[in-house]
């Protein structure tokens, strides 16, 4: 025990003492929540939208305060011919472009029929989409306010509900999936390093020349970095609940204990990864191009399994993030407890135990 | 009582089964200081990884204390002391945490054991919250040396201890290991430094993975067979061509100032008029002292 714990502690004051270390444990994870948060989110904000009004009556008047109203756009009115129109997209500012033809109010209450013209920059597909869409709805919900005391016979009206996360915040998505990359990345590339350095620098060498079992290595080698990606678990969801404004609607005991369950897992791939490599730039490739990309494409936080061909998704299920990315959004979002999440739980914990084996079978305990 | 028996080992690296070890045999009486000298790429640090259970022999066998360097590699593990070529302590822990970490790892503290490294530690102790990455040679090698101590060892494997050492703390270091002499600490030492061989109990020759000799220094030294000159000349580029041209030479090589050279017949005055012959001056002739190098040269040859 004594043993044990005079290697944790070295183990500390090689990583309080790396600033480089200290800073890739540290600043990666605050960095990643906010580059995601504020930098590179889907959702359309402050959208530059120009209206051409040529009506200027009260329909297109109201409609405009609706649209204004909306977070989503910031409006500027201008005249301008069809030509000019063109222009203003190949400055690249202007979204959309909305076109209130002249008689609008006439044609719509006496024809019971009008046009908008609604103009979007496709060469961005998704938010022009969301562009029209958002458009288009608050278009229907002025047309059905004027309707109101009509009745239209055979009218369906779709009640949606945005279960989870009404407001469409994109914080939800984003949140588990960088949780799940930072926890990787962080403890599998620094075990990985740890253990591989003490190769590359000799130390090793005594170690092997010394009563230390190999079991004693490996779980000392694993425990401060497991305490510290815990400190990074909190540092992430205080980030999340004070300034991104995600509650965590779940069991947080639930989501910590999660969190350590998954931290294991990857500690345990970082020191299978560490056992059978021999340089620390080797371990760090293979850390991050072995499990940055597959965490990325695999777990379903940037890229839908379900849209995947089958092969792909088959092969996502042999990716830890995937199942700690479900976890995670199942506990934080829609405040799931463990009865929901067991089957994910016990393959995780499969994943550890395996590795966990390789790794103990593998441990040299002689050099090569 | 023999310490460490090696018999018939043998080390092979790679695919094409290139021989660091070749059929290497000899024993270390406890309490002995014992040299393995020879030049980079002998086999000295494959012998001590083999020795220290690191590294799986191909052939032969070897004990360290009475245990089997395979079978009981776990208790020659925490009874030996190994000090690899390389600096191999932690470079961003200080001295005394270095220390600290080896004395903890091998179940025992510094106090315990203070006295074997007092006077080595002393020297290093000014220093001991200095990160052991911003020390000089010297005082690495110290602290090596004391990290290796710490927990009593029966047997100390010293891999070329004192290369990039300045000459200063070679002599002290030497005069470290002749002070652990007395604590009969057992101590198994490989130099590149012919000069250092003098100062081992005994030694063993290596060279290509093969020994060539093993006994005292000064026996060894006297079983050089030949009568060893030490010659002079104003142009020593010119001196050592045209000794080794000549037709009576054994061997001639250059030795600091001198050029030491063997012949079949020793008959100095007709050597001196044969180096004047041919166009040498301040011709120089004398007997030399027989050093280890020139025993390792003669062996080599």
């Amino acid at each position: 025990m004594k043993q044990f714990l005079a290697f944790v502690r070295k183990e500390f004051y090689h990583v309080l003492r790396d600033r480089r270390t200290l800073l890739i444990l540290f600043g990666m994870p605050i960095a990643q929540i906010l580059i995601f948060g504020f930098a590179l989110t889907n959702e359309v904000k402050d959208s530059e939208i120009l209206v051409v009004d040529y009506a200027k009556d009260n329909a297109s008047q109201e409609l405009l305060t609706r649209i204004g109203a909306s977070r989503y756009f910031n409006i500027r009115q201008a005249a301008l011919s069809h030509k000019e129109i063109l222009g203003t997209f190949q400055k690249g500012k202007i979204k959309a472009v909305v076109v209130f033809p002249v008689n609008f109010n006439e044609d719509l209450l006496h024809h019971n029929k009008a046009q908008v013209q609604i103009i979007t920059d496709a060469s961005d597909v998704n938010t022009a989409n969301m562009i029209t869409n958002y458009l288009s709805s608050i278009i229907m919900d002025y047309q059905n306010q004027v309707n109101q005391n009509l009745e239209i016979p055979y009218r369906i009206t779709p009640e949606v509900r945005m279960l989870y996360n009404p407001q469409l915040k994109g914080a939800h998505g984003f949140v588990p999936g960088v949780m799940a990359l930072v926890l990787l990345l962080v403890s599998v590339m620094m075990t990985a390093i740890s253990i591989v350095r003490e190769k590359e620098t000799g130390t090793m060498e005594i170690l092997l020349v010394s009563p230390f079992k190999p079991v004693l290595v490996i779980f000392a080698k694993a425990f401060p970095y497991l305490a510290l990606s815990l400190v990074n678990v909190t540092a992430i969801l205080l980030l999340s609940v004070f300034v991104l404004d995600l509650p965590v609607k779940g069991s947080v005991a639930l989501l910590f204990a999660e969190s350590t369950l998954f931290i294991i897992t990857c500690l345990a791939l970082g020191i299978f990864i560490s056992i059978e490599t021999d340089s620390q730039q080797i371990a760090m490739l293979i850390s991050l191009m072995g499990m940055l990309l597959p965490t990325m494409m695999f777990s379903g936080f940037l890229f839908p399994i379900e849209n995947m061909p089958l092969p792909l998704q088959i092969i996502s299920n042999i990716v830890p993030s995937k199942w700690f990315y479900i976890i995670v959004k199942s506990i934080m979002i829609k405040g799931l407890g463990i009865s929901a999440l067991w089957k994910e739980t016990l393959i995780l914990l499969g994943m550890t135990v395996f590795l966990l084996l390789v790794s103990l079978k593998s441990f040299k305990i002689r050099l090569q | 009582m023999e310490a460490v028996v090696v018999k018939n080992l043998v080390k092979t690296y790679g695919k094409e089964q290139t021989v660091a070890v070749d059929n290497v045999s000899f024993s270390v009486e406890q309490g002995e200081l014992f040299g393995l000298i020879g030049p980079d790429g002998a086999g000295k640090t494959s012998i001590f990884r083999m020795l220290t259970t690191s590294l799986l022999p191909d052939g032969g066998s070897a004990s360290v204390d009475g245990h089997d360097i395979v079978q009981d590699f776990r208790r020659i593990r925490s009874s030996v002391g190994y000090m690899p070529g390389k600096f191999s302590l932690y470079q961003d822990l200080t001295i005394e945490e270095n220390l600290h970490f080896f004395a903890t790892v091998f179940g025992t503290t510094i106090e315990e054991n203070y006295h074997l490294i007092k006077d080595i530690y002393v020297q290093i102790e000014p220093f001991k919250n200095r990160r052991a990455g911003k020390l000089s040679g010297g005082m690495k090698q110290k602290l090596a040396l004391c990290c290796a101590l710490i927990h009593k060892p029966t047997t100390l494997f010293l891999d070329e201890p004192t290369t990039g050492v300045d000459p200063v703390s070679r002599k002290e270091f030497w005069e470290m290991l002749r002070r652990l002499k007395e604590q009969r600490i057992t101590i198994l030492v490989s130099t590149p430094y012919m000069d250092e061989a003098s100062l081992c109990d005994r030694i063993a020759l290596i060279q290509g993975g093969k020994i060539l000799s093993i006994d005292t220094p000064q026996n060894i030294v006297n079983a050089y067979p030949d009568k060893l000159l030490a010659i002079k000349a104003n142009e020593m580029y010119k001196l050592l061509k045209v000794l080794e041209s000549h037709p009576g030479v054994i061997n001639s090589y250059a030795f600091g100032e001198y050029a030491h050279a063997t012949f079949h017949d020793t008959d100095t005055h007709a050597l001196q008029a044969y180096l004047r012959g041919h166009g040498l001056t301040g011709v120089e002739v004398k007997g030399a002292e027989v050093t280890i190098e020139d025993t390792f040269i003669k062996l080599l040859h």
